[in-house]
């Protein structure tokens, strides 16, 4: 458990330095890959709602931190991200070859809204047609791009615990 | 069939009570987040710079500072790789007799270039703090850029230097090229600079060969332009814009005179507008920035 939860920090920790260093500079058709958002969608799924909404809230601290920006706005966030993708890995997504995906699309997308909306309430700028239209579809089309490898490590970092049986004979009746 | 009319237990009503209370523990881990989360928030706005969480943060972004520059370097021969990559696609269709002469040198360039092109920039900045157009009353603080923001609206990036190197809020920042931004915010060991081409940013600016005085900020469009310039000013294509540097009593600009911003790209002016139309090309290239100078004014200055 303890183990778990190191190897889930650090995993994430690892994903905001390269997201704050390398990535966010990579420029690919007015996109940007997020490692971090796509690292805590991957922790969500495996390891479910309470793990997923611990990660979004430190990445979100990790981020703050490193952009000086303001604490807690990405933590919020990352929090509610992390928890819903964790609830849906451990009901509909389960096992699914597709879950990842569809999850970081969603999520990318919802979460360039909630910034959005984040900002506009706090009173930043929230240029909406900037956002929306010039640079979140190659976001998460990057996004996407990244999300095998990242899942591919997730995995290899975190292996998923072998099922229980919780069944094991059948007496028949009568 | 006996097993049918005996009294059954239920089996599944302890399983039902673990399972209602860990729904109950993990509604509650999410809403103590997004509690603490908001918290945060609200205590990190209504706190001064020098408040508890601002202090948090910087020791944060001081201990976050070493795995960042790591990155960054690690990643810097790739990025020159790949830039590399890109250059030769132009030369090739460009000029095909360069071809053979390019392979020999690949391996000397990928090895060689993060080293060169660190080396012409911050020779350049050296340059341009010894030369002449560096302004008297400040002192230059040079810092890499080691984080930028995550997203294409947020246009500001994280520097290497902070309050201990003598940065301070609102110090304009430059390169040899010309003005980059402003410092917005400042931790022990970091500080945060505000670009030119974020939304927020907007600096009074003049034209250089005609004196015409407005200001420089950036368009809907997502251009720079030279916006207040009455229509009996005259500013031509092809001019250039520099920093006004304005002192009027007690209020002075927060930027020096004379420092680059652009070159006037476009000028016009609309019957019904009160102002000139006026589109500007940075000096700067804000893409590319690795390190710049920070201008912090001398004390006997302030």
């Amino acid at each position: 458990m303890l183990l778990d939860a190191t190897k889930s920090a650090a995993f994430v920790f690892l994903a905001a330095v390269l997201q704050v260093s390398i990535f966010s500079s990579v420029t690919i058709l007015n996109g940007t890959a997020d490692v971090l958002l796509v690292a805590i969608i991957c922790i969500a799924l495996l390891r479910g709602p309470v793990a997923g909404a611990l990660v979004g809230f430190w990445g979100g601290l990790l981020l703050d931190t490193a952009n000086l920006g303001t604490l807690g706005q990405t933590s919020l966030l990352l929090t509610v991200a992390g928890y819903w993708i964790g609830r849906y890995g451990e009901t509909t997504g389960r096992d699914r070859t597709h879950a990842p995906f569809v999850s970081v699309a969603v999520i990318t997308f919802l979460y360039a809204l909630g910034s959005l909306a984040f900002r506009f309430v706090l009173g930043e700028p929230a240029p909406a047609r900037a956002v929306l239209w010039s640079t979140l579809f190659q976001g998460i089309a990057l996004n996407l791009i990244v999300t095998w490898p990242m899942y591919w490590v997730a995995r290899l970092f975190l292996p998923q615990p072998e099922r229980r049986e919780r069944v094991e004979r059948i007496h028949a009746l009568g | 069939m006996a097993a049918i009319g005996s009294p059954a237990q239920r089996p599944g009503a302890s399983t039902q009570s673990t399972r209602a209370s860990a729904v109950v523990r993990r509604r509650a881990i999410v809403l103590g987040l997004s509690v603490i989360s908001l918290a945060l928030v609200t205590v990190y706005f209504r706190e001064s710079d020098g408040g508890m969480l601002h202090d948090l943060q910087s020791t944060g972004a001081a201990v976050m500072r070493p795995f960042e520059v790591a990155a960054e370097r690690v990643a810097s021969p790739f990025r020159d790789a790949s830039s590399w990559f890109g250059g030769l696609f132009h030369a090739k269709s460009e000029n095909k007799k360069l071809k053979d002469e390019v392979e020999r040198l690949r391996q000397e360039v990928i090895l060689t270039e993060a080293a060169l092109r660190e080396n012409t920039q911050l020779k350049s900045l050296l340059d341009y703090r010894e030369g002449a157009r560096f302004p008297q009353d400040y002192r230059a603080i040079a810092a890499r850029v080691i984080a930028r923001a995550p997203s294409q609206f947020e246009q500001q990036i994280v520097v290497s230097a902070g309050k201990n190197d003598g940065v301070a809020k609102h110090d304009a920042v430059v390169t040899a090229d010309g003005l980059v931004g402003e410092v917005t915010k400042v931790a022990s060991n970091v500080a945060q600079v505000t670009l030119l081409t974020d939304e927020t940013s907007a600096v009074s600016a003049v034209d250089i060969r005609s004196n015409a005085a407005g200001i420089v900020e950036h368009s809907e469009s997502g251009s720079l332009v030279l916006d207040r310039v009455t229509k009996d000013q005259v500013v031509n294509r092809g001019e250039v814009i520099v920093t006004s540097g304005f002192r009027s009593g007690d209020l002075t600009s927060l930027y020096p005179r004379g420092i680059p911003i652009g070159v006037v790209t476009s000028a016009g002016q609309s019957d019904t507008d009160v102002y000139k139309h006026i589109q500007l090309d940075p000096f700067v290239d804000f893409s590319k920035l690795e390190a710049v100078i920070v201008l912090a004014k001398k004390p006997e200055a302030r």
